[in-house]
């Protein structure tokens, strides 16, 4: 188990120090998610504050796509997937190293986007941080999954939209219920169990996914 | 012959409630096609999950045979059950219908299959990611339908309250040989897609050989 973990942490310090040399992604999707939460001001007319909630959960999970979209593209671009299936460790411990460093990059945007959206509109409460925190740990399992299936196909960048949205959708209802709703416990715990369930079920499958 | 048997008691079946009414009787025709679509693609992800076990090639074709005809059925049960949703509400589309609305999140993930499908080249890495999509799939349909259960409360805040249908037995067992006829037209459809499809792919293969 000391094996696996210390193969997850070295992989995940490599994404690591790639963005922290590179800063490809992480800039991207700072700029993105304040852009879209201004676009979204702009979108709303006076008395529509409301909808603001909704918007936040939609700017999160088009942000968290944006990132996903770039995840693996390194990986594909050099070779270097082959040989991560090649080395002699678990491969799911492939997943859950980048899935460790997906979460990073988006934490550390809602860093920046969590205060712009109070900026702009209204002050998240603590249930909709914790909503956050939750839904991104259920953005990134699934999400690398299938931006690792993405990669492999022809039409990447169209690909990974198309099949991450669907499954979405439970994280944004589950979001957006804990950010409106009284008692946003009831939402918590449901997105609790879909970060359960799909992280379960991402982690035992990712080996099919990147071998043949 | 199954096949044959098959195709004959669903044309057989079918035209039963077909004849008896209008309105309220598509619920004969919607229910078993929804519940034949979920057939299919629990179908469809076991044959998934038989692949990603034993790596026999023939899985993956019949559980994308087995999605693609739930795929069907699923816009099936949309259509149906929108003109339902017109007749009986008088609006085309209702977010608080539960079933319609986790058919159309489904319709769209497993339009997202085919694209998936489509954008690969056929071989075995084909194979695991389609499965494992397919595995999603079957995981997405509970949770989605917790999902909108949770959502219709803050979307939706009238619940439709249909009354609870008790059905009486002669209508049961319409909808049960409505059910019988359409998972019998399911897996006729099956056989037949899939001897399709593998002749196909044989002669595909000859056709390599030849060349």
């Amino acid at each position: 188990m000391t094996g696996y973990l210390a193969d997850t942490a070295a992989l995940a310090r490599k994404d690591l120090l790639l963005e922290l040399r590179g800063r490809e992604i992480l800039p991207a999707m700072a700029i993105f998610v304040v852009a879209m939460l201004v676009a979204f001001r702009f979108a709303l007319t006076g008395e529509q504050t409301d909808a603001a909630a909704g918007l936040l959960w939609v700017a999160i999970v088009f942000t968290a796509l944006l990132g996903l979209g770039r995840a693996f593209v390194a990986e594909r671009e050099q070779q270097v997937l082959d040989g991560l299936v090649l080395a002699p460790c678990d491969r799911s411990a492939i997943w859950l190293a980048k899935v460790l460093a997906t979460l990073a990059f988006l934490i550390l945007v809602e860093l920046i986007a969590l205060p712009a959206f109070g900026l702009f509109f209204e002050r998240p409460d603590g249930a909709t941080v914790a909503a956050v925190l939750l839904a991104d740990v259920g953005i990134c399992a699934v999400g690398t999954l299938i931006a690792a299936m993405a990669v492999a196909g022809r039409a990447r960048e169209l690909l990974l939209p198309l099949l991450f949205l669907p499954l979405a959708i439970p994280i944004i209802v589950g979001g957006v219920g804990a950010t409106v709703a009284e008692d946003p416990a009831r939402y918590l715990g449901f997105l609790g169990l879909y970060d359960l369930v799909f992280a379960i079920l991402a982690w035992a499958t990712f080996e099919y996914v990147v071998t043949e | 012959m199954l096949l044959g048997g098959g195709v004959a008691l669903a044309l057989l079946w079918a035209p039963e409630d077909a004849d008896q009414g209008v309105s309220q009787r598509i619920f004969y025709i919607h229910v078993p096609i929804a519940l034949t679509a979920y057939a299919c693609f629990a179908w469809g992800a076991w044959k998934a999950l038989r692949l990603l076990w034993t790596r026999a090639e023939r899985h993956d074709l019949e559980s994308y045979t087995a999605i693609h005809l739930g795929t069907i059925f699923g816009l099936l049960t949309l259509v149906t059950g929108s003109i339902w949703a017109k007749i009986s509400w008088g609006v085309w589309w209702s977010w608080g219908e539960r079933q319609l609305v986790l058919f159309l999140i489904l319709f769209l993930f497993y339009s997202a299959y085919f694209m998936l499908r489509f954008s690969i080249d056929p071989g075995p890495a084909r194979a695991n990611l389609s499965a494992v999509y397919a595995l999603f799939g079957v995981v997405m349909i509970p949770v989605s339908f917790l999902a909108i259960r949770l959502a219709e409360n803050f979307i939706h805040p009238v619940v439709f309250t249909r009354d609870g249908p008790q059905m009486a037995g002669s209508m049961f067992a319409t909808f049960l040989v409505c059910l019988a006829g359409t998972l019998a037209l399911a897996a006729a459809l099956y056989a037949n897609e899939l001897t399709g499809k593998r002749l196909d792919a044989r002669l595909r293969e000859l056709r390599e050989l030849l060349t």
